[in-house]
């Protein structure tokens, strides 16, 4: 019964003599670096074009558990249809990723950035400004040759 | 009469500084425990607050100040505020007996230092160390709270089960020394620490002196997981605070009667006196937050069975054994 006793008292020296090897992470200095298929916030895509994938068709909205998205569908000058205003609740969100599973265009996953606090509550509402990932240079310059 | 009035003013500097130092060495205490016992378990500890957490007893201090201070309803308010006090005074007065170091004279006059040099010093220390159980006992039963209540009777029944046992190991020591007054106890020990010569009594006093100070692996009565708080969960800022300070009050007292008893107090080479009685006191204070960090807690008639039927009868075999070598030489 002693033996496991001073087991235990030498294991716990031992982690004090080495002090440099703690587990911690010290955040903010040091971050956690998600893994792969880490469920963090949303992001809209957009196609080799520079136009936006989602079509607005409403399946992500109605598949939320938390019914946090919010989408109005429009169609621009080609008959295109498009999503006119889309919002995503991040007060509601659970981070679940069926809106990730059901959509059929691809248009939306669900990447690394987990830290989304506000100092504002009116802040929670992200709306497609925020969510859609920006337009890469090269379809910039494709979407000019074809518009020219 | 200025004879009397020299030794009332030495006597009160005396008392200024060590009640300075022991509330200073009292918070950063904390952050010592809290230090320490975080490396143990490959953890940082505070380190926000100032250079690797130095200012946080001062966050802790000026954060229970602030707070707003809570009486529950049906309290018993006397004793609800009282008990506090009853339970951090004693811990505090026990330092007055304790030698810190040798004779010293300053301009001819020669100072002891201990605040006084009582002779019947240990069982002044035992029997105020006794009246600390009333403050955690009437703390549990004022709050009116059933957690509170069966926290300070467990702790109750803990501390006076282990005060036997705890006064017991000491007399093996005063038997060697003929004499109950610590600066004697020091003064014995010139040539050979008590430890080497009652080995048993110093593992009875260890286990002892950590069940009196409610640490673990003996710390039920505020365990966390068990009873909430257990008896200080009605108590909030500067109440909390005091009781908080007081276990800590209590492990330094109880250090430094170890340290008198079994490891020689302030002797010790090259040193000065008092800078040798800080180190034993340090490290015996490491030990405890080294049993905190380490062991799970016993279970309260865990720690009962092993009061009554381990330690009583090996600490009065002791007694027994140092009697019966000591007629014989």
């Amino acid at each position: 019964m002693i033996k496991p006793l001073i087991q235990g008292l030498t294991l716990t020296l031992k982690h004090f003599l080495s002090p440099s090897k703690v587990v911690t992470m010290q955040y903010p200095d040091e971050k956690w670096m998600p893994y792969p298929r880490f469920r963090g916030l949303h992001e809209l895509q957009r196609d080799e074009d520079g136009k936006e994938k989602c079509v607005a068709c409403g399946l992500c909205s109605t598949v939320c558990p938390s019914e946090c998205i919010n989408l109005v569908g429009a169609e621009d000058k080609n008959g295109n249809r498009y999503a006119e205003t889309y919002e995503i609740d991040m007060f509601r969100c659970i981070f679940c990723g069926y809106c990730e599973e059901v959509c059929p265009e691809e248009a939306i996953f669900l990447r690394q950035d987990y830290e989304l606090a506000t100092e504002n509550v009116n802040d929670r509402v992200y709306d497609k400004e925020k969510l859609l990932v920006p337009i890469k240079k090269k379809a910039k310059k494709r979407a000019k040759k074809k518009s020219k | 009469m200025s004879n009397a009035i020299i030794i009332a003013i030495l006597a009160a500097i005396k008392i200024g500084i060590v009640i300075g130092v022991l509330l200073l060495v009292i918070a950063y205490l904390i952050w010592v425990e809290r230090k320490v016992m975080a490396h143990m378990q490959i953890r940082l500890g505070p380190m926000r607050v100032g250079w690797h957490g130095l200012l946080q007893p001062i966050a802790d201090g000026l954060k229970l100040i602030t707070k707003e201070d809570i009486i529950p309803a049906n309290a018993s308010k006397l004793l609800f505020i009282l008990s506090p006090a009853i339970a951090m005074v004693p811990a505090l007065l026990s330092i007055a007996v304790i030698p810190f170091g040798d004779t010293i004279s300053i301009m001819g006059v020669s100072i002891d230092m201990v605040i006084t040099d009582v002779n019947i010093g240990i069982l002044f220390i035992l029997a105020v160390s006794s009246v600390g159980v009333y403050g955690i006992l009437l703390g549990g039963w004022s709050s009116n709270n059933k957690y509170s209540l069966l926290g300070g009777l467990r702790s109750s029944a803990q501390m006076i089960s282990y005060e036997l046992s705890m006064g017991l190991s000491l007399i093996g020591v005063i038997m060697m020394t003929e004499s109950l007054s610590l600066v004697d106890t020091v003064n014995a020990q010139a040539d050979l620490w008590f430890v080497v010569l009652q080995p048993v009594a110093f593992v009875v006093y260890a286990i002892s002196a950590i069940a009196e100070t409610n640490r673990c692996p003996f710390d039920l009565p505020e365990a966390e997981t068990e009873l909430v708080s257990g008896f200080h969960t009605e108590y909030s800022s500067m109440k909390f605070a005091l009781f908080f300070m007081a276990e800590y009050a209590n492990i330094i007292t109880v250090s430094a009667v170890g340290v008198t008893f079994f490891f020689g107090g302030w002797r010790g080479p090259f040193l000065p006196p008092v800078v040798w009685f800080l180190i034993k006191m340090a490290m015996c204070i490491f030990f405890f937050v080294w049993l905190r960090s380490t062991f799970p807690r016993f279970r309260i008639d865990q720690l009962m069975q092993f009061a009554w039927k381990v330690l009583l009868p090996v600490a009065i075999v002791n007694v027994l054994i140092t009697g019966l070598v000591m007629s014989l030489l």
